[in-house]
């Protein structure tokens, strides 16, 4: 690494509430990703359910591709918000870290505004063009918006591949220089976490929504429009949930490799070990995982795919670079936890609809289909918390921590609290709308326009 | 060159955010303004039909803005970010109610949540363009030091140049909403309509350019290099083609033709930041940091000039097939008064 060494390149902020600026990041965070899941994979959810409705010419899915869509702009209107909001923090709260390394990460967001911006151009046309341009063009214009989902997260990743894996730059007499955005943005660190997230949308998009007919199955409404509306996402959440256990794999050997003292934090592993244990389960309370089912050289077999490797453990790094290990360790248990109770799911439900060619019929299934969407949130929460809070102390991993790169301003609390309360009140305002939506009654479509529109 | 160029692009963004995302918010001040709940009825109506369907096209021009600074002039976006956070972040409060009144829009099915919807939308409408005004303000009016100041939150935007600013966003926003609603109630054929935000867009023109008549006393005594650089050279010839376009507007306002008031308004407007940025070079912080010193190397300015003109190249087509519906009426929406005796909810 040719920008070391780099231990006193930024100087410390006097800052007494870094942990409470750590934490209003991490909660417009927590509010935007599960956004971000409606804004990247649900567009594509509709987008075949209407083309469902072209190829059949039957209305139910075009009634139902219209409700969907509705939801979708609300959510995509609260995601322009939470999204604001994160570029607004990016400089409130990271000040220094911004002025730094603007310039060497900020391409990536400039393309990614581009896509944001023909998402939300194409999104309104295609909400509110419904019966007002041609059936085909209406379709036409759903494209741009699959497409810029998945290029403006593939962009935002990208930059947190870079967080954790820095290039692109140099370090020299402690100024950041001879900068190579191209360099940075190609930074092949992103990959794994870009499947990785693409993925999770779609498993946290299709089982929010398919857990919404579960439970109007479960009450009896079994026509044929609460049965698509609850077949087209629970198949696709249901063949992304097993697909996420691979990727994990592959994100765990990446960051085994790039940054093995993450690692060692998702593992709790104290000292550097040949043939490393892994630990199943359990929860981490005072230095120690307690509960777990520890499994002998199941750690260096996973990482590296050799029992006998070495891994390397917290110890490898001062204490003062050392990740909190409890919160990661738990996260990350968390989100391995509900990835494969998912799969499992998933996997009864694959294996009943193509043994058997229909739906489970124990009201367990739905039950569990009910609860599975709000617990791919969780999983989804827990999987950020663990990537970004393995990477502290760092900001920018092992160049720039967080105690460099944090604003000098007051009064972090009550901006905290402040965004805390109006945060609840936004998302009070959406369950209550989404709730309200869901009581309408639906529209009727005509059947004649289908042959008039060809 | 390549500053320049970057800084034009910033400026682009700026002048679209505060036209168009100007626009919504200004609707939010007649929201507020437009009386009591039968009396207020249509005109609420008429602005909701208006502004529903391209708000958050609108508003994703603020985080362009946003991204064009921090990778363009990275110098200057951490100081102003550590210094102005309080205006900064009354503003991002503003834009979450704004976008939660936008989610709820059509959707208050009772008199009471109406005016919970409208307040939240009016308060945000003047929250979102004084703060980010007096940002604007500050920073024009040299509030910001560098290494920033983060232990004078109030003081650095609370001078008169920066609060004016605020009140003249507030303002602008409201005259080019009336500008732009009284246009789109021609099309609705709705005449009273028409006429109530004619009303509307002159009262909102005189006091704006009032207000830019004092400005210029404001300026003389709170900020005198900005004083001097937009009443001398080049800023001089824009202070006068911002006076120029707002006269035409108030002309093609009397004599009713709307459609060409909606650019005439927003030149003027655009006159003014343009004013701003040319009174200041080649300053990007008056006295602490030039252009120059503020910006990226060209190794980042070029590949993000690139981007912009991908993006340019992308959006125009995008945002004309978006325009073109709206201004053919093809997105339009049923217009139904708010909070009068029919709470029905438009699609």
């Amino acid at each position: 690494m040719d920008w070391l060494p780099v231990a006193d390149a930024f100087t410390q902020v006097d800052q007494p509430y870094l942990l409470e600026a750590r934490q209003m990041q991490a909660l417009s965070f927590g509010i935007h990703i599960p956004l971000v899941c409606f804004g990247v994979a649900f567009p594509a959810i509709v987008l075949f359910m209407e083309g469902l409705y072209h190829r059949t010419g039957n209305v139910v899915y075009r009634q139902i591709a219209k409700r969907w869509s509705k939801v979708m702009l609300i959510l995509f209107a609260v995601g322009v918000v939470s999204g604001t909001i994160l570029s607004f923090e990016l400089g409130l709260l990271w000040p220094r870290f911004m002025e730094e390394f603007g310039e060497v990460f900020g391409l990536a967001f400039a393309l990614e505004g581009l896509s944001f911006f023909i998402e939300a151009i194409f999104i309104t046309i295609y909400v509110y063009g419904w019966d007002r341009i041609s059936d085909r063009t209406h379709f036409l214009t759903g494209i741009p918006i699959v497409i810029s989902g998945i290029t403006g997260s593939f962009l935002v990743i990208t930059v947190n591949g870079w967080m954790n894996n820095p290039s692109g730059f140099d370090i020299v007499n402690n100024e950041v220089t001879n900068v190579r955005p191209l360099e940075a943005l190609f930074n092949d660190f992103f990959w794994h976490e870009f499947f990785h997230m693409y993925v999770a949308g779609f498993i946290v998009a299709g089982f929010l929504v398919a857990g919404v007919y579960a439970v109007a199955w479960l009450r009896g409404k079994r026509d044929h429009y609460h049965r698509a509306a609850l077949i087209v996402p629970l198949t696709v959440a249901c063949i992304a949930a097993p697909v996420q256990l691979l990727l994990g794999d592959w994100a765990g050997r990446t960051v085994a490799e790039h940054q093995p003292v993450k690692l060692a934090a998702f593992e709790g592993l104290e000292e550097t070990t040949k043939g490393a244990a892994f630990t199943l389960g359990g929860i981490y309370i005072d230095g120690e995982i307690k509960g777990g089912i520890t499994i002998p050289d199941m750690l260096s077999l996973l990482a590296f795919h050799d029992p006998n490797a070495t891994v390397e453990g917290l110890d490898s790094v001062p204490e003062g670079e050392q990740p909190p290990v409890g919160v990661v360790r738990n996260a990350f248990t968390a989100m391995i936890f509900i990835g494969s109770g998912l799969a499992l799911l998933a996997a009864a439900y694959l294996f009943t609809w193509f043994r058997k060619a229909r739906l489970p019929r124990t009201r367990w299934f739905y039950r569990l289909v009910a609860i599975a969407g709000p617990a791919a949130v969780v999983a989804l929460i827990a999987g950020w918390i663990t990537t970004e809070v393995g990477r502290q102390p760092w900001v920018v991993y092992e160049v720039m921590k967080t105690t460099e790169a944090v604003t000098g301003a007051e009064g972090v609390p009550i901006g905290y609290a402040t965004l805390a309360v109006v945060y609840l009140g936004l998302v009070s305002v959406v369950f209550w709308l989404l709730r309200r939506l869901a009581r309408q009654p639906l529209e009727r479509e005509l059947p004649a326009k289908v042959e008039a529109a060809g | 060159m390549a500053v320049d160029l970057t800084l034009a692009v910033l400026v682009l963004g700026l002048v679209m955010y505060s036209v168009l995302g100007g626009a919504d918010f200004g609707a939010g001040f007649w929201d507020l303004t437009a009386g009591g709940a039968s009396r207020g009825a249509r005109v609420r109506g008429m602005l909701k039909r208006s502004m529903s369907p391209v708000w958050e096209a609108n508003h994703v021009w603020l985080i362009f803005v946003l991204v064009v600074f921090w990778t363009g002039f990275p110098k200057a976006f951490g100081p102003v970010m550590e210094t102005l956070y309080v205006p900064i972040f009354l503003a991002g409060v503003g834009i979450i109610l704004r976008g939660t009144a936008f989610a709820l829009r059509g959707e208050a099915a009772t008199i009471g949540e109406a005016r919970v919807l409208g307040a939240t939308f009016a308060l945000s409408s003047v929250l979102v363009p004084f703060f980010l005004g007096t940002t604007i303000g500050a920073v024009a009016s040299g509030q910001v030091s560098v290494p920033a100041d983060p232990d004078s939150p109030f003081s650095s935007w609370t001078n008169s140049t920066s609060l004016y600013i605020g009140a003249l966003a507030v303002a602008t926003s409201a005259y080019m909403a009336a500008v732009f609603v009284a246009a789109d109630a021609v099309r609705a054929k709705l005449p009273d309509m028409v006429e109530a935000f004619r009303k509307r867009a002159l009262g909102a023109a005189l006091v704006t350019g009032a207000m830019a008549i004092v400005g210029i006393f404001i300026l003389r005594d709170d900020a005198r290099f900005l004083y001097d650089g937009l009443t001398s050279g080049a800023g001089l010839v824009v202070v006068i083609a911002s006076a120029i376009a707002g006269l035409i507007t108030i002309a093609l306002l009397w004599t009713r033709r709307f459609a060409l008031a909606r650019f005439s308004s927003a030149t003027a407007v655009a006159a003014i930041i343009v004013g701003l940025v040319v009174a200041e070079r080649p300053d990007f912080l008056p006295g602490e940091l030039t252009l120059d010193q503020a910006a990226a190397g060209d190794s980042t300015l070029v590949p993000l000039l690139v981007a912009a003109v991908i993006a340019v190249a992308i959006l125009i087509p995008s945002l004309g097939y978006l325009f073109k519906l709206v201004l053919s009426g093809q997105l339009d929406q049923e217009f139904h008064p708010i909070g009068a005796s029919d709470p029905e909810s438009t699609r």
